[in-house]
Formats: C-alpha cells, sequence, structure tokens
C-alpha cells in the first residue's frame, strides 16, 4: 500500500519539477461553487518587488500570476465531483480563459480538493541512528518507521508530513540532518481522504490534457494562504467557509496538525432562503450576497428587500421581504456551520494549544457579522482572514472566496516536505514485517 | 427559460485554443495565419479569368504611360571609346530607333549585340539622365595584319581578329604576318618584330610555318628561318650578325637557324657562280 501511494505521488513531484524548468504551473481549485484556476510563473531570481506592498515573508516572491479565471462550478456537490464530464467541461472553461488571459498554455497543474471527508491522524515512529550523525537515510528511516493505521482500502493518503523530529529528548526540531544523536523519532501528520472522490478529480483534470503535478487539500492551503506567520507558528483554526463544504485545518509550529471538514456550506444558507422565500436559486444567491447578515437590529425590521425581480415573472407579483426575516432565516443555519466546526475543534483538542485565534476565510465567510456571531461559538479570537498578497493577482481574485487558490499557488512554489520526498529504504519492505513478528514474539512469549 | 448555449468550450474546441498557444505555433500565428489569409483572398479574386486579364493589361498600360514620360525616355545614344569607324558599326549593329522607353531597353542583351562585334573588347551600357544612352566599349588595337587564305585581316595582341582590310597598304604600319596558325603566336611574332628594329626597313613579313617555328621573309627573297624554341634568341643573334658583319647584305638567299648549334647559310645564284669563278 505505501509503495503504491510512494510512486503516485513521486511521479506528480517529478511533474512538478518538469513544471519548474518550464517555468509555468497552474493550480487548480475545484471547489462546490466556484473553480479557480491561476497560472503561475515561477522564476526563482526574481526580485522582491516593494512597491506593491508584498514582501518576501512567506516566500511568494518566488512566482508571479499571469492569469487568472473564476467560473461556475458544475457537478461538484460538497467538494466532491459527482458528474464528471460537467466539471470537466467547467474545467476546461476556467483553464481556457486563465490560458487566455496569460497568452500562455500550461501543461502541469496542481489541484486542490475539498471533498472527500478528510480524516487527520498522527503518526510517530523512531529509530536508532546508524551513524552519530543524522543522515538523510535516517529520516527516510524514521518516517517509514512511522506505523500507519488501517485508514480503510476506499481511502487515499493526500498528505503526510513530518512535523516534528526528536532528537535524544531534545524535541522540536524541524530539521535533524547532521546533528548528532542515537535515537531519532518523528511526528508526522497523515491525511487521507475517499479514493472516489480524488480519482473522480484527478480523471476529470487529465480529460483536459493536463498533468498532474501535486493534489492538496483545500483546508489546508486556505490556512497556508490565510493564517500569518505568527498564528502558524503559534496555533490557529482556519476555517475555510466554502460553498458545499467548511474546511478545518490546525496550523502549530508552521506545520499543519489537523484537518477536518463538516459537509455544511454557503450553498445550504441559499437553499434555506430559496425554500424560506419560495424564490429561484439564483435569486436567492442574489438576495443572500446583497442583503445577508447574521446579526439583526431594529433598522433591519424597516429595510425591505424586493424580491421576485427576474425578468420572467410575468404575473406582476411583486414581493418584499424585510431584512430582518433574511437574518431570520440565515443566522440559525450559519450557527449550525459554526457549532458543527465548534464539535469538531473540540474532538481534535483545540483548546489545547497555547494559542486559539480562529481564522475565518472562504466565500461564505462575507457574511457581515459572522464574526461576531463566530467569536461567540468558537472563541474570543477570530478574525476574517484575507489571502496573501501575492505578485500579478487581479484585484478580483484577492478576496477570502480565493484564498485556497493563492494558497495552493504558494504551496506549489514552496512544497512543503512530504514523507515521500525521501527516498523509501531498500530494506523497508523486508525488514518491516520481520520486525513485526519479533515484536509479536515478545508481547506473547 | 431561455435556453443558454455551454459556456463551456468543446473538446474540439479546448484542444485548437492549446495548440495554438504552443511557443512553436506563435511565428505561425504571427506570419504564416496573414500570408495564408492575403493569399487565400488573392488566388480568389484572380479565380475570374477576366479580372486577371484586366489586371494585366492595367498593369502593362501604367508600364507604357511610365516609359513615355518625357522625362525617362530616351532621345540619343552616344559612343565611348570607339574609333569613329567602330562607332559607326556599333550604331548600326544596335540600330535602336529614339526616342524608346527605357522599360524597353534590354541592356544585358544590347551589351552582347555590342560585345560580338571583333573589335570590341568589352562593352558598358548605361542609360544617363536627359535621356542618353551611354555605350562604353574598350576598342581592339589591331597590331598585326594576317594574311589568311581568306584574305587580309587585322589581329590584336591577343590574336584576336579585329577587321578585315583590302590591301596591304591601307595599315603599312603593322607587320605582317602569314601562315597557317599565326594569329595563335602572335605574342612572339611581336617580340621578333621587335628585334628586328635594325632591319626593319629590309623586312616583308613573319611566314608560320607548319603552326610550330616563323619564317622571316626580308626583300630579295631572303628568308630567316627559326626554330621552333628559343626563335627570338636566334633572330636577336642573326641580327647582330648582320649589324656587325653585313650578313644580310650579302648574297644569301636561306639563314636556316632552325639547329642554332649548326646554323647554315644557301648561298643566292650570283655568290654561287662567283664562288665557282673564285
Amino acid at each position: 500500500m505505501m509503495g503504491d501511494l510512494y510512486r503516485n505521488q513521486r511521479a506528480m513531484r517529478a511533474m512538478r519539477q518538469t513544471a519548474m524548468q518550464k517555468g509555468v504551473i497552474a493550480v487548480l481549485d475545484v471547489g462546490t461553487s466556484k473553480i479557480t484556476c491561476l497560472i503561475l510563473v515561477l522564476d526563482e531570481n526574481m526580485e522582491a518587488a516593494s512597491d506593491e506592498g508584498i514582501g518576501n515573508l512567506a516566500g511568494q516572491e518566488k512566482f508571479r500570476v499571469i492569469g487568472a479565471a473564476t467560473t461556475r462550478s458544475r457537478g461538484v456537490e460538497f467538494g466532491e465531483t459527482t458528474v464528471l464530464r460537467e466539471t470537466e467541461r467547467a474545467i476546461r472553461t476556467v483553464v481556457q480563459a486563465a490560458q487566455k488571459m496569460a497568452q500562455c498554455r500550461v501543461d502541469h497543474v496542481m489541484a486542490c480538493a475539498s471533498g472527500g471527508r478528510p480524516r487527520s491522524y498522527g503518526l510517530a515512529g523512531q529509530v536508532h541512528v546508524e551513524r552519530e550523525v543524522v543522515t538523510e537515510s535516517d529520516v527516510a528511516h524514521v518516517l517509514a518507521s512511522c506505523d500507519i493505521p488501517d485508514y480503510g482500502a476506499d481511502r487515499e493518503i493526500l498528505h503526510a508530513q513530518p512535523v516534528n523530529f526528536v532528537l535524544d529528548h531534545r524535541s522540536g526540531l524541524t530539521d535533524p540532518r547532521n546533528q548528532i544523536g542515537q535515537r531519532l523519532a518523528c511526528d508526522m501528520h497523515m491525511l487521507t481522504a475517499e479514493r472516489a472522490a480524488i480519482g473522480n478529480l484527478v480523471h476529470c483534470v487529465r480529460r483536459c490534457d493536463l498533468e498532474l503535478a501535486g493534489l492538496a487539500m483545500s483546508s489546508y492551503v486556505s490556512g497556508i494562504s490565510a493564517l500569518v506567520e505568527d498564528e502558524q507558528e503559534l496555533g490557529a483554526a482556519c476555517i475555510d467557509m466554502g460553498g458545499g463544504t467548511t474546511g478545518i485545518s490546525i496550523f502549530l509550529k508552521r506545520h499543519m496538525i489537523y484537518a477536518d471538514a463538516v459537509r455544511l456550506g454557503g450553498e445550504h444558507v441559499t437553499h434555506d432562503i430559496a425554500m424560506g422565500f419560495k424564490v429561484p436559486t439564483n435569486v436567492a444567491e442574489r438576495i443572500k450576497t446583497f442583503h445577508g447578515g447574521v446579526v439583526a437590529t431594529g433598522m433591519d425590521d424597516r429595510d425591505m428587500i424586493e424580491i421576485d425581480r427576474e425578468p420572467d415573472n410575468w404575473d406582476g407579483e411583486r414581493r418584499a421581504v424585510s431584512r430582518a426575516e433574511l437574518i431570520g432565516i440565515m443566522r440559525p443555519r450559519v450557527e449550525e456551520i459554526l457549532e458543527a466546526v465548534r464539535e469538531r475543534l473540540d474532538a481534535a483538542g483545540f483548546e489545547h494549544l497555547p494559542s486559539r485565534q480562529i481564522v475565518l476565510t472562504g466565500g461564505a465567510s462575507q457574511v457581515p457579522g459572522i464574526d461576531s456571531l463566530a467569536a461567540r461559538i468558537l472563541g474570543q479570537q477570530v478574525r476574517i482572514g484575507h489571502p496573501l498578497r501575492v505578485r500579478g493577482l487581479p484585484q478580483a481574485v484577492t478576496g477570502t472566496a480565493f484564498s485556497s487558490a493563492v494558497g495552493l499557488s504558494l504551496l506549489a512554489a514552496h512544497p512543503q516536505d512530504e514523507c515521500w520526498d525521501f527516498e523509501l529504504p531498500y530494506d523497508f519492505k523486508a525488514a518491516r514485517p520481520l520486525k513485526r513478528a519479533v515484536k509479536w514474539f515478545r508481547a506473547n512469549w | 427559460m431561455r435556453t443558454m448555449k455551454d459556456p463551456a468550450p468543446s473538446r474540439l474546441e479546448y484542444r485548437m485554443k492549446r495548440l495554438m498557444l504552443r511557443p512553436s505555433m506563435r511565428p505561425f500565428r504571427r506570419y504564416g495565419m496573414p500570408v495564408i489569409a492575403l493569399a487565400t483572398l488573392a488566388g480568389l479574386w484572380a479565380f475570374d479569368e477576366g479580372r486577371r486579364e484586366g489586371a494585366l493589361a492595367f498593369v502593362a498600360e501604367l508600364r507604357n504611360e511610365i516609359g513615355e514620360r518625357p522625362e525617362l525616355v530616351v532621345r540619343m545614344m552616344t559612343v565611348e571609346g570607339a574609333s569613329p569607324a567602330l562607332a559607326a558599326s556599333i550604331r548600326e549593329a544596335l540600330s535602336i530607333e529614339f526616342p524608346v522607353s527605357p522599360f524597353n531597353l534590354r541592356l544585358a542583351e544590347l551589351r552582347e549585340k555590342v560585345e560580338t562585334l571583333d573589335a570590341v573588347a568589352h562593352a558598358s551600357l548605361q542609360v544617363r539622365s536627359k535621356g542618353v544612352l551611354v555605350v562604353a566599349v574598350d576598342e581592339r588595337v589591331p597590331v598585326a595584319v594576317w594574311r589568311s587564305g581568306g584574305g587580309l585581316e587585322l589581329l590584336d595582341k591577343t590574336g584576336y581578329r579585329v577587321a578585315t582590310v583590302p590591301s596591304r597598304v591601307s595599315r603599312p604600319d603593322l607587320p605582317l604576318v602569314a601562315g597557317l596558325g599565326a594569329d595563335a603566336a602572335i605574342p612572339e611574332a611581336l617580340q621578333l618584330y621587335g628585334v628586328a628594329r635594325p632591319i626593319r626597313d629590309r623586312l616583308r613579313g613573319f611566314i608560320r610555318v607548319g603552326e610550330r617555328r616563323w619564317d622571316v621573309v626580308l626583300d630579295r627573297g631572303q628568308t630567316i628561318k627559326l626554330p621552333e624554341m628559343q626563335a627570338v634568341t636566334a633572330f636577336e643573334k642573326v641580327v647582330e650578325l648582320d649589324v656587325a658583319q653585313d650578313l644580310l647584305e650579302r648574297d644569301i638567299s636561306v639563314v636556316d637557324f632552325r639547329n642554332s648549334q649548326r646554323p647554315v647559310l644557301r648561298l643566292g645564284q650570283t655568290a654561287i657562280g662567283t664562288f665557282h669563278d673564285g
């Protein structure tokens, strides 16, 4: 099982290397309500541009966005592709538009998915260092020695990142290479998702003549772009409120240590409005984006919203609802989402983190007043996180709804070490069953 | 409900767009497609034969109009670097009727025509301002008269024929050569002529014998036979002998220097008689 994963992921890494040589890579965020494609030019020698207010803190100086396009998503529910042909068409639309803007053809694409019921595991492993200093093969050994749980045959490993190394009681090492010690242990964070969801996305991308250069979880990449460095260092949760799912990722010491997703999102709010006011979904979506809110005031009782503005309405009926009614429909659903997030955070032990910052991002976090509502449900330190500024990004793509696309481009320029970046040790396959047998004998006899 | 077209590009369209965005397609997009488009338009326009002929006629008319403009028309011809006789023959050879349009003058053809004249070594033609056609020629200079089977011909220093003369009297200043293949050995004949300066008043001419050696013929029937090789040296010896000892003044009919190791004299009739009487 491990070998197969190694092959797939290493093939994607090789694709990313090829893309780096070509200098052009696309990132594709396939969400429930929209699909975004950014085309990046990667250049290691690009000088830092201080005029645009873009620093070189998070390494965003290494690339430039030359093409950006967004289109309505099709055939995606809860972040998972359900109608492959429709999703393929949507990807074609967005890739073609981005290529047209970039005047450049892309062959390699990094994609992120928000669905697939992500599940995260913390793994630990330890080995004795072969020589007195830690070498790369020791790191590979310790990563391979992590005891991988039985995560289910229908699931696929999306991320497996070493988050911490321990060398002889010295913990918190990020890079143990060339250090002196005898016992090397590591903590690894593994994220799995449903194989069907991932496979469908991969299939759609392949059908568009694109080579996949990497796959990421969208809650993880939104955390990369929406959290500032201190938050990533001290501990924070990024709540990516998307259309069909709400992703949760917890960062500590600049590593993702937990990720989860709630299968509720902004489209549920839209459906509630559509059902409550008996209007079509597109009208409900417009009312939500123009007049929505979650905190009602006395003023809102008098603020009447015209609905039924669509041109097909020939019977002349004109209806108006007050904004308070709209808030009355929206608020319970948003509360439900945030409470579901709260449950997941509690289950993950979020309250034990040194800093309990919560950052809301994603399209659904644009509802006015959601930060005060979230502060009541999730904790005091809540803010709305806009994605990091990157060079060449059009103004239209800088909103919170695009934090996962921006984060994915940051990840494309600076990939996180995954366990498959290290060579699989030669004795891995032979040694492990033997070791297990010895362990079992010792334990039982 | 209004039915909307699917905004997604079809698979074919998507692939074509991507093909067009390939870096190698950039020159094609920039040059190839406009050229193809223009060629297609031109081809469609010229598909009709009448239009094609009309265009050709228009071009011909335009050409005529331009050629007949007073600024451009050629009215006269001057010949430079040629004697009056040669100039007359060049005019006759070209036989251009002025005024003429410069488009109708094919200068390369005219030049070839001028150069076919034997007296012309090299010619260049130019249309200069004020409508003058200038023919600049390098004339061949005759250096010898060659009496061949056909008659008397003038040869230049390379042995090339320049002109025919009616009689020897018309060019008494030039040496006379005779015999088959004499024209090919004109440089040697000229050297011999230079050596013969002291006896030039007696010199009648040079005869090429068997296309290999020279006989020098003087008046009173005297002949000097020269060898194939180093004929000039041998002739110098004969002339020196004449200067020193009046060799040729004596009654000698043939000085045979064909073998320079063993020169032979043949006496004239009187001398033989005197010899026998004495």
